[in-house]
């Protein structure tokens, strides 16, 4: 790399004496390490906001009709009404929950915290490469992130039409009232949202591709920074389209058009739009929505391999492999989006086109899965509360991906299609791996993020109650859904066939509960450390990697001096014939010794 | 209430912080100073509680299969729906092995090589074989599970109007929040509709000018259809998106405005039989709404009757006096000069 005058360059704009005030500081920061930080505190505020909703519509599907006072209080007695809330806000809250929990905790936040703080770090660069861009990033999420709450409070409710709101009911107040103010917030709010996403996603490329220190070869990049530059690759593809998608549709609430609009008669009336298709909106949608799902989980994935290689204490088996798995899991997410609109009318032929794309993904994803278990095996496997979350992922990535092979063979979705069959299978394969991942990645990197080190007992209880709830709440929803109970549905009490799930919905809310309430130990323990866990040292698991290498400080440019070089792959563990069982990226190679995995011969 | 409330939530985060206090204190008392390191016990522990779970995750799958097997679907009621499940459970049986080795390797593997200071991992980065191995394997799968997929669903999509199959024909509307059916008549034709034609009893908006829509007759709340006949649902929406889905028949297809979309499949058991087979005398067949659409979307639905065909056509015969549009005498439908007009509807 070129980086030489780079440094130098840098080294002036940084050690330059320019005042930095608290504002600058703390608020318009563009040093990556507080952005990083701003991301994560949003999306902990925004992800309990989300479980909080999810609590609250668990109340409703697992003792519907019964008064909570709790809901009375949350909603207020317009929505909940002698604690019972009503429909419509329980379709609001749906709605608001899959938002919150897909773009918001886990885009802006995952990608935003880990990104953010791990590019510079693990590539050894100065910082972003467009500090600029990169807090304009974070104010734009967080604007973005106060319309979305702010909707929660509009008179008419907060869009209702589901997180993929599909017009014409997202277009149209007469059918459902969160499709009035609320929705044109939601949009606003996502178009910001975009906005926010462009800007870190552009500067993620560019990081990778052109701040690599003297050394980080591509090949040499670990797999988290592999992840994390895909998924943004992703989302730069992809968002561009959602915003399309949105524009349209605010053309046709406001301004009258009719892209997604056709013979409609509703509210006692023949609206005038001719012409357009609803369907179309679905295709834009699900073009960014399909690899939003892999932009929500190929940043945990990464996290994962590291995390899971360090503690370990051995290479991830198949680095290769894992690169090779995740950009093709990257490029077919391009030309699936279909298999969520199996059930629109589409040509059979096409469907099988889908159904053909859709299973070939199974192949790097069973490849991922495969190696992270060839990872442990034979391995001295040492237990923070990070690996723990890790292999947690590994397995809800297992449970929740082999349902998705049911789901994406068309026939076979015709009976399960929005049944609450998908919603288990989203959730474990999607939700909670990329949730545990993100926990695994805030234990794992906290004494980069603030210094300090999380309590450890904590960290264990958090983890195990949330593990076995989380399959306690979700893995009983492939039966209801089995029971052919669709999603969104307000109760199931309207039809006898549902009559004897009422215990199945019971237990699900159980744990729900009881795994919202472990998220207390969580949010104690991380606001607890930041201001008074242990010090960290500089390397407390014994990583090989470039962020362990710059001391116990937030030194503004990483490192004091020069960057450091890197001389070989980050997965040295256990190496034979090394005294220590790691190596740092920063030890040249010995004379005669072979660098990477590749052609290692035990 | 909120005060209590309130009140748990402190208590809460005091008793962690005292929690983390007694921990801190004791293992200063034990004079370790970085409680963060995972000691020997931490590896035991969490590796034993690994087993655990392992042993405990299977068991309560395993329960939940026992349990929950009688509330699931019934017995598919349709043609299709034998099918459907037959690949449905070949499929399940394939993920359900993957899904109970690769958890078992995983929480096992946790267990067993648990940290142990005496030993060393292996230093086993990659093996081509072994990567070859599992892309070929899941990739032999995936092609039988595609194929398998693919053959079915292009059977289950095939138009049987177009291949002049025989058929019964009926339309469903759906419409915030209830659905409507329309019998084409004895001539088995749909007549023409258009959304700007609804109003008063043509609540949809069939065209009276089209000489096909003199026999259409419709219904709402209950509909009847014929085992062993193909049954054709034309669908469309009045207002939004909705879906109809008759999970008893594991048929399924959304309802679209301005789109013309279709589902068929041929009805096996009649209701009277699925109330001996599941035991419940009250047992009906429903047809649901499966695509969000409002406030009621949980409970749009209609009851759909499977009966024997000579009870079919005597109910079918009975209904199709109720024409959407009145026309007097027989000779009405023969001079279709005579225009039909849609006041007439407005009677009724
Ligand atoms: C705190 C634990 C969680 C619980 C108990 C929970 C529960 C639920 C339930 C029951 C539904 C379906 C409601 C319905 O269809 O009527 C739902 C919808 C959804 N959830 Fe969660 N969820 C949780 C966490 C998450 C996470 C981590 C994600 C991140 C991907 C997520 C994403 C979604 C999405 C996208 C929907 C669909 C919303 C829609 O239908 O428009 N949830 N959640
Ligand atoms: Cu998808
Ligand atoms: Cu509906």
């Amino acid at each position: 790399m070129s980086d030489h005058s780079h440094d130098h360059q840098h080294d002036h704009d940084h050690h330059g004496h320019h005042e930095e005030t608290w504002v600058t500081k703390y608020v318009f920061s563009m040093d990556h390490k507080v952005i990083s930080r701003q991301f994560l505190i949003t999306a902990v505020i925004m992800g309990v906001v989300g479980m909080l909703m999810s609590t609250l519509f668990r109340l409703q599907l697992g003792w519907p009709g019964e008064k909570f006072a709790f809901v009375n209080w949350m909603l207020g007695d317009h929505w909940g009404k002698d604690g019972i809330m009503s429909p419509d806000m329980y379709l609001g809250l749906v709605t608001i929950h899959g938002t919150i929990m897909v773009f918001f905790v886990l885009t802006g936040g995952l990608s935003g915290t880990f990104s953010n703080l791990l590019i510079p770090y693990q590539v050894g660069a100065r910082d972003m490469a467009s500090g600029f861009l990169n807090m304009l990033s974070y104010w734009f999420f967080f604007i973005s992130s106060v319309i979305m709450l702010v909707s929660l409070f509009v008179a008419s409710g907060p869009a209702s039409a589901g997180w993929t709101i599909y017009p014409p009911l997202s277009a149209l107040p007469q059918a459902i009232p969160g499709s009035g103010l609320g929705m044109t917030l939601w949009l606003v709010s996502m178009s910001l949202f975009i906005v926010s996403a462009l800007l870190g996603g552009l500067n993620y490329i560019i990081t990778v591709l052109n701040l690599r220190t003297k050394g980080m070869t591509m090949s040499r990049l670990p797999l988290t920074i592999w992840a994390f530059l895909i998924t943004a690759i992703l989302g730069v593809l992809s968002f561009p389209v959602l915003l399309g998608g949105c524009l349209l549709l605010i053309f046709d609430r406001g301004f009258g058009t009719s892209f997604y609009l056709s013979d409609i008669y509703i509210g006692g009336q023949a609206l005038d739009y001719q012409g357009g298709s609803p369907i179309l909106f679905q295709h834009l949608f699900w073009f960014l929505g399909h690899p939003e799902v892999y932009i929500v989980l190929l940043p945990a994935l990464g996290m994962a391999s590291e995390i899971i290689s360090v503690n370990s204490r051995k290479p991830i088996f198949g680095y290769k492999a894992m690169v090779g798995s995740m950009l093709a899991i990257g490029f077919l997410s391009f030309i699936v989006w279909g298999h969520h609109m199996f059930l629109t009318g589409m040509n059979p032929f096409l469907g099988s086109v889908f159904v053909f794309t859709t299973l070939l993904i199974a192949i790097p994803s069973a490849v991922k899965a495969f190696n992270y278990i060839t990872t442990l095996w034979k391995g001295n496997l040492v237990f923070t509360p990070a690996m723990l979350f890790c292999i947690g992922l590994v397995s809800t990535f297992i449970t929740g991906g082999v349902t998705g092979i049911i789901l994406a063979d068309s026939a076979l979705d015709i009976p399960v299609h929005d049944t609450y069959f998908v919603v288990a299978h989203f959730h474990i394969v999607m939700g909670l791996s990329a949730i545990l991942g993100m926990f695994a990645g805030v234990y794992h990197w906290f004494p980069k993020l603030f210094l300090r080190m999380m309590n450890k007992p904590l960290g264990y209880l958090h983890f195990w109650i949330t593990f076995v709830s989380a399959y306690g709440v979700f893995f009983p929803m492939h039966f209801i859904g089995l029971a052919g109970v669709p999603r969104r549905y307000y109760t199931n009490t309207e039809f006898p066939m549902f009559d004897n799930l009422v215990d199945i919905n019971e237990l699900v809310s159980v744990f729900a509960i009881i795994g919202a309430i472990a998220q207390g130990i969580f949010l104690f323990n991380f606001f607890y450390s930041i201001f008074r866990g242990e010090r960290a040292t500089e390397n407390p698991w014994n990583s090989t990697t470039l962020e362990w290498t710059n001391g116990v400080e937030h030194i503004h440019g990483n490192w004091h001096g020069a960057l450091p070089e890197v001389h070989r792959w980050p997965y040295d563990y256990s190496k034979p014939g090394k005294e220590k069982d790691f190596v740092m990226q920063t030890v040249p190679l010995e004379p005669g010794e072979i660098d990477g995995g590749e052609h290692h011969r035990p | 209430m909120s005060f209590l409330t309130l009140l748990a939530i402190a208590l809460g985060v005091i008793t962690l912080g005292y929690i983390v206090r007694i921990f801190e204190l004791s293992s200063e008392l034990k004079g370790e100073q970085q409680n963060w390191v995972i000691r020997d016990k931490d590896n035991k522990t969490q590796g034993t509680l690994f087993l655990l779970f392992l042993i405990g995750f299977f068991l309560f799958v395993a329960w939940q299969l026992v349990a929950y097997k009688d509330r699931l679907l019934p017995v598919a009621a349709s043609e299709e729906g034998v099918e459907i499940d037959w690949l449905m459970n070949f499929n399940f049986i394939i993920i359900f092995i993957v899904f109970v080795i690769v958890n078992f390797l995983l929480f096992y593997f946790a267990f067993k090589y648990r940290f142990d200071s005496n030993r060393k991992a292996l230093y086993y980065p990659v093996n081509h074989r072994l990567e070859i191995l599992w892309t070929v394997i899941p990739g032999i799968a995936m092609a039988i599970i595609i194929v398998l997929g693919l053959k079915l669903w292009s059977s289950l999509q095939r138009d049987p109007v177009e291949n002049g199959e025989e058929h019964i024909k009926i339309e469903l509307v759906a419409e915030q929040f209830r659905w409507s059916a329309r019998y084409a008549g004895d001539d088995n034709e749909l007549g023409n509709f258009n959304y700007r034609l609804i109003a008063g009893a043509n609540n949809l908006g069939v065209d009276s000018t089209d000489a096909n829509s003199w026999d259409d007759f419709t219904l709402a709340n209950e509909i009847y259809i014929p085992k062993g006949k193909r049954v054709y649902f034309s669908l469309r929406s009045k207002d939004i998106i909705h879906s109809a889905y008759f999970p008893h028949f594991r048929m399924q297809m959304n309802c679209v405005p301005g789109l013309h979309t279709m589902l068929h499949f041929m009805p096996t058991i009649t209701t009277d039989s699925m109330r001996m087979i599941t035991k419940n005398e009250n047992f009906e067949y429903i047809l649901l709404c499966n695509k969000i659409c409002g406030a009621s979307h949980f409970n749009m639905k209609m009851v759909v009757k499977v009966v024997e065909m000579d009870e079919f056509t005597k109910w079918y015969d009975e209904k199709k006096k109720n024409t959407i549009f009145k026309m007097d005498a027989p000779a009405a439908m023969e001079t279709p000069k005579m225009e039909p007009v849609a006041d007439t509807t407005k009677k009724d």
